[in-house]
């Protein structure tokens, strides 16, 4: 075997007749820090949604720690190792950060038991460790729905690892967030990430971040892997010059 | 202290409070609130619903299910010791609920409410074509028994019953909603799809909030049927979910002992306004419900409990992307 953590197959999708995704194959290491660019439409959010189960694929298959998860749901997903964040932070919108976490650390736990309280010394302690991982403990007690949007990109992703997944993929972390922000904020999505050997696959419309971040990329375009290497190799690449980052001449 | 013991140290000592009122007040009061009792429990399964983020229009049928299994017992076994006939009433509302759930639990908002309503609809109309259990009449309910002892005929017994089972219902789901699982229900209302996506299932989720309410609501009927003495169609009749969903949201979901405050004074209100301005009674109850969405919009009960700031509004769903 490849000793590939997560290993893309021939993977396949269209829309009526526009192909969001035509034979998709890829393979990715353990700790790997992987960037996917392509510009507006072509097809990176279509690849994370598969992989994720949040679309099913019309062909093609997903193999995670060489378990099939093509079709499984979400959740079953999710328990195999495999996380996400989201684009537009999926949050409980009335919900404190404190209690998104708990929710997910319940839940990433024994799934919740009526047994035991939710809110305990213990619980709240190992919640507000999470947020202080993230710089949010400031935040802790408001409801997410009133708190900046940088704030709430990364409690989507804090809850998204509480799980500690093996491969962890983001839609676009950056976006909605300011310039001066960008930068710290994928400094501490790394940070929290160090030592736990996850594979990080990232969508990235920013070259800044992606060559800093990223140590091999994938060029997107029209539903085709056009590039697949490292930072460099990719951006001087003429094809994703003319078709993705638009600095061909 | 073990917050789950403090919680029903606290509901041993309310049941003994309660008790001991029955003691000194009139008998008509003592059935008012036992029937209280039976509406608030219906009331209290749909307080666990709601804070999953369900409404359902159709708890008469887990309530008649109740009353009927377990005033068809007491009828034709001859079984009319109160401990088997609310034990048999509850699991009778759980399993119905079981059983329907597959249906129902993966329906949201206004589908969940109509599909429940319909069912306690279809449940009604079928009650009322089987004449061997009295059709749209009903049938009578021998008067309870307790470890061999009769129920006194003013009513004290069964209500100091009704207190007991009360104490534990409201005890019990305390310690659920506070509970990690009770944390999950409160997030699958705010956003599913995090839900799945960390990896649990709100199918089950609503599975077993359903599943308890059913419970509840075969408890209610089980203690409303045998303090009437008498059972009909008419607990699954539309108009009858209504009123418990009157009551759970008057009492709102914060508190899980303001159900039984709402329903006894709905109760009052119903009895007081029948005897001195008939048909007027719902208009009182209107002007109650007003007063209580304006003054008190998240319940009777966010009097007292507070944590409901966490839980305060359904959120908008976004679409992933
Ligand atoms: N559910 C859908 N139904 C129809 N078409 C879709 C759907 N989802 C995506 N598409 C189309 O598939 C193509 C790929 O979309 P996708 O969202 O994967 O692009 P993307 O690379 O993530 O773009 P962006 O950078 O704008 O997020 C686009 O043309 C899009 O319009
Ligand atoms: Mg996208």
């Amino acid at each position: 075997m490849s000793g590939a953590v997560l290993e893309v197959k021939g993977l396949m999708k269209s829309f009526g007749a526009l192909v969001a995704a035509n034979n998709l194959n890829v393979e990715v290491m353990p700790a790997a820090r992987l960037s996917l660019i392509g510009s507006n439409g072509a097809g990176k959010t279509t690849f994370v949604n598969m992989v994720t189960g949040y679309l099913k694929p019309d062909a093609g298959q997903v193999k995670l720690d060489g378990k099939d998860i093509t079709r499984l749901p979400p959740r079953l997903i999710t328990r195999a190792g495999l996380g996400r964040s989201f684009q537009i932070p999926q949050l409980c919108e009335a919900m404190t950060p404190v209690d998104n976490i708990l929710v997910a650390l319940e839940i990433a736990g024994d799934g919740g038991s009526v047994f035991r309280p939710a809110r305990t010394k213990g619980s709240l302690d190992r919640a507000v460790e999470m947020l202080e991982r993230f710089g949010l403990e400031r935040y802790a007690g408001r409801p997410v729905n009133e708190l900046p949007g940088g704030v709430r990109k990364l409690i989507d992703i804090a809850m998204s690892l509480a799980s500690r997944p093996r491969v962890f993929l983001l839609d676009e972390p950056t976006s909605g967030v300011s310039t001066e922000e960008k930068f710290p904020l994928m400094d501490k999505v790394m940070a929290a990430l160090e030592g736990e050997r996850s594979a990080v696959i990232f969508v990235e419309h920013d070259m800044e971040i992606v060559t800093r971040y990223a140590d091999r990329v994938l060029a997107f375009y029209s539903g085709e892997i056009i590039a697949d290497d490292a930072p460099d190799e990719v951006l001087n690449d003429p094809a994703v010059q003319k078709y993705v980052t638009g600095t061909a001449r | 202290m073990n917050p789950i013991l403090r919680t029903f140290g606290l509901a041993a000592l309310g049941a003994l409070v309660f008790i001991a009122i029955g003691l000194v007040v009139p008998a008509w009061f003592l059935f008012t609130m036992t029937k209280a009792v039976g509406f608030g429990l219906v009331a209290l399964g749909l307080v666990g619903l709601l804070r999953g983020g369900l409404l359902s229009f159709g708890q008469g049928l887990y309530y008649c299910g109740g009353a009927y299994v377990s005033g068809l017992m007491a009828n034709w076994a001859g079984v009319t010791d109160m401990i088997v006939l609310l034990s048999v009433g509850c699991i009778a509302g759980g399993l119905i609920a079981a059983l329907v759930s597959p249906l129902v639990a993966r329906y949201r908002g206004i589908f969940f409410a109509m599909l429940t309503m319909a069912l306690s609809m279809v449940a009604y109309g079928v009650l009322t074509k089987i004449a061997a259990i009295g059709g749209s009449d009903g049938f009578n309910v021998p008067k309870p028994t307790l470890l061999g002892y009769h129920l006194a005929e003013t009513g004290f017994g069964l209500y100091a019953i009704a207190v007991v089972i009360a104490a534990l219902a409201a005890a019990v789901c305390r310690v659920h909603f506070d509970s990690g699982l009770g944390l999950i229900a409160s997030a699958a209302r705010e956003n599913e799809l995090r839900i799945e996506y960390l990896g649990a299932s709100v199918f089950s989720v609503s599975t077993r909030s359903f599943i308890l309410a059913g419970g509840l609501a075969g408890l209610g009927g089980t203690l409303n049927g045998v303090a009437l003495g008498h059972v009909d169609p008419f607990f699954s009749y539309w108009t009858t979910s209504g009123e418990m969903v009157f009551i759970a949201i008057l009492g709102g979901y914060a508190s899980v002992t303001a159900v039984f405050g709402t329903a006894l004074v709905t109760e009052l209100v119903r009895s007081f306004s029948g005897q001195y301005f008939p048909e007027s009674w719902q208009m009182l109850l209107g002007i109650f419900l007003l007063l209580v969405i304006v003054f008190l919009p998240r319940g009777v009960g966010s009097m007292w409990a507070k944590p409901a700031k966490n839980h305060a509004i359904r959120s908008i769903k976004e679409p992933a992307t």
